[in-house]
């Protein structure tokens, strides 16, 4: 569905993303991990139009889109997150949520009733009239998958959703991210909570300065002992090994 | 629905005002302050709702207000065909200026300079050459009647101006349930976040300044039909970029009446100063600053968040 060819893209001298080729299979949940500073974000960033990369092409639904603005692939269905929210902070909820369902729905009832069906759905139903500045870090995470499910997207961009939410949120929002696979849509998800990464994925990339070391499944990706080692540092391992046994 | 019950509100009590008699010096005064409340609309709706703040609306009010008068007197057109070019005039010139700045991603300060320096360039051009009549300016020959868009007592343009202002009322109320309104309003909170839910921003502004630039205009072209003169000053000079952002900022940016009440606020203060002080020259101008100080510092949300706010406290105390 997303196919990235030998993406490269360096700041100055710094190179955040190295010969990265990777494809998102459709209808499935894909996570991108990687240490502080891999290149997570950026990735993301050059397969939504935001960067331009250097060298090698991004694919989407079999269609060229490199060099494209954000704006026409978001409208061809491929829309991202913030890592940083960026909630229109001084509008409501409800018109928070309008902005990404006007892309598809240019009446202003039939776009209200979309927002109101995604807010439904990532439970928001009750802060619709709230001030989008007044949220507390889920409800602005939440807010930000809202916008971005409203434009009614194929692939979703989810970059970092879960960081600076507590465990009983984290609980909360995985079921609804698991229904929104069931219902078609293609998830590509940012994640440091390897708790996570564990539970909603089903195919894992591993990044480390730019570069790609390896793929497979997460419990793969888990006992890899040299990505552990290599890769995630000793703390990140001995989190890995706990999540594991309190799972097991 | 409350919005446009008071739009209907405040329309139909002004139409009926001149049956009471007012004398031509009110019909006057208000007149000009609606003008200034339809053109702050103007400012309002790219300025207010899409956060770019324009220091040159002049630009596109001067445009409007030379390409009624040129058509008239150097083309011998009627009243009516320069109107049509003027609002032409206007779009056009918010679409050469738009598409360069928005283009280049011009911002904030800078696209305000652009639209000030436009301006100039203007004036200055306006100043130097023969159709505009230079530096002596055009005339309009008076010569009264409904064909030619010239009226014997005060009320016509009264009532065109009128007519204006409540359009452009519920062209800010339609705004704020449109897409194109909703986009602008992203664009002005959160670029980056409008551009990823696809938002088209270039589009958008571009439009949104054609709007203006037209809208602008045709206020430019009225003004040239009520006083039958313009010249470079006039058209061009800083104090209608001043003013219309002015009536915005203090009645309060991105709301349906701030400009209103801005207008209606800014055109009382100064009447009351020249009453009272005499017809110092720029008196009105340091008068406009002080009041901008004021405004920004205690006052952000303008009279409207005053009035909001003041209305939904009044109504707390009166339900407790
Ligand atoms: N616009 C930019 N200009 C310069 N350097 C940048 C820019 N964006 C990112 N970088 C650098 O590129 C590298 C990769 O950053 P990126 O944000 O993609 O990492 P990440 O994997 O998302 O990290 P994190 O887990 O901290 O979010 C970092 O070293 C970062 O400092
Ligand atoms: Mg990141």
């Amino acid at each position: 569905m997303l196919e990235l060819r030998s993406l490269s893209k360096s700041f100055g001298g710094l190179l955040a993303t190295a010969d990265v080729s990777l494809a998102v299979p459709e209808g499935r949940i894909v996570s991108l991990i990687g240490p502080n500073g891999a290149g997570k974000t950026t990735l993301f960033a050059i397969a939504s139009g935001f960067l331009t990369p250097d060298s090698g092409s991004i694919h989407f639904l079999g269609q060229d889109v490199t060099g494209l603005p954000p704006h026409e692939i978001c409208r061809l269905g491929l829309v991202r997150t913030f890592q940083v929210v960026k909630p229109f902070a001084e509008q409501s909820v409800r018109e928070n949520i309008l902005v990404g369902a006007h892309l598809r729905r240019a009446g202003h009832r039939d776009a209200a009733e979309k927002a109101d069906e995604v807010a439904e759905l990532v439970g928001m139903t009750g802060r619709m009239d709230d001030l989008a500045g007044s949220l507390t870090i889920a409800g602005r995470k939440r807010l930000e998958l809202a916008k971005a499910l409203a434009t009614e997207p194929k692939l979703l961009l989810l970059d970092e959703v879960m960081a600076g939410l507590n465990p009983t949120e984290i609980e909360e929002i995985i079921p609804v991210i698991h229904r929104l696979r069931d219902s078609g849509l293609t998830i590509m998800l940012i994640e440091h909570v390897m708790q996570a990464v564990m539970k909603l994925s089903e195919y894992t990339w591993v990044l480390n300065q730019g570069r790609l070391i390896a793929e497979g499944s997460p419990q793969q990706i888990a006992r890899d002992p040299a990505v552990i080692e290599a890769y995630l540092g000793h703390g990140l391992a001995a989190r890995i090994e706990a999540e594991n046994r309190a799972n097991a | 629905m409350r919005t446009l019950a008071a739009i209907a509100v405040f329309g139909f009590a002004m139409a009926v005002l001149p049956a009471f008699g007012p004398t031509d010096f009110m019909l006057s005064f208000l007149t000009l302050m609606l003008l200034f409340a339809y053109l702050g609309q103007g400012w309002n709706i790219l300025g207010g709702y899409g956060g770019q703040f324009s220091f040159g609306n002049t630009v596109f009010f001067g445009a409007g207000l030379y390409v009624t008068v040129i058509t008239q007197v150097q083309f011998g057109l009627g009243p009516w065909a320069g109107l049509a070019a003027a609002l032409l005039a206007g779009a056009a010139v918010a679409f050469a200026i738009g598409w360069l700045s928005f283009r280049y991603g011009l911002r904030g300060s800078y696209f305000a300079l652009i639209t000030l320096a436009f301006a100039e360039v203007f004036r200055i051009v306006a100043n130097s050459i023969a159709i505009t009549g230079a530096g002596a300016g055009l005339q309009v020959p008076l010569d009264p009647s409904p064909a030619n868009l010239q009226f014997v007592g005060r009320e016509g343009f009264y009532w065109i101006i009128l007519a204006l202002t409540v359009g452009s009322l519920l062209l800010a109320w339609q705004l704020e349930r449109s897409r194109f309104g909703v986009y602008l309003i992203a664009i002005r909170d959160d670029e980056d976040a409008a551009r990823a839910l696809g938002v088209d921003i270039f589009r958008t502004k571009l439009r949104a300044i054609v709007l203006v630039g037209a809208m602008t205009a045709l206020g430019g072209a009225f003004y040239g039909q009520m006083f039958l003169y313009v010249d470079p000053h006039i058209a061009f000079g800083v104090s209608v970029s001043v003013e219309v952002l002015l009536v915005s900022i203090v009645g309060g940016m991105g709301t349906v009446f701030g400009p209103l009440l801005g207008a209606a606020a800014l055109h009382t203060l100064s009447e009351v100063a020249r009453e009272t002080m005499g017809d110092t020259p720029g008196l009105n101008l340091a008068l406009y600053g002080a009041l901008l100080v004021v405004m920004v510092m205690f006052l952000p949300k303008g009279l409207f968040g005053l009035a909001s706010f003041s209305a939904r406290r009044l109504l707390k105390g009166w339900r407790s």
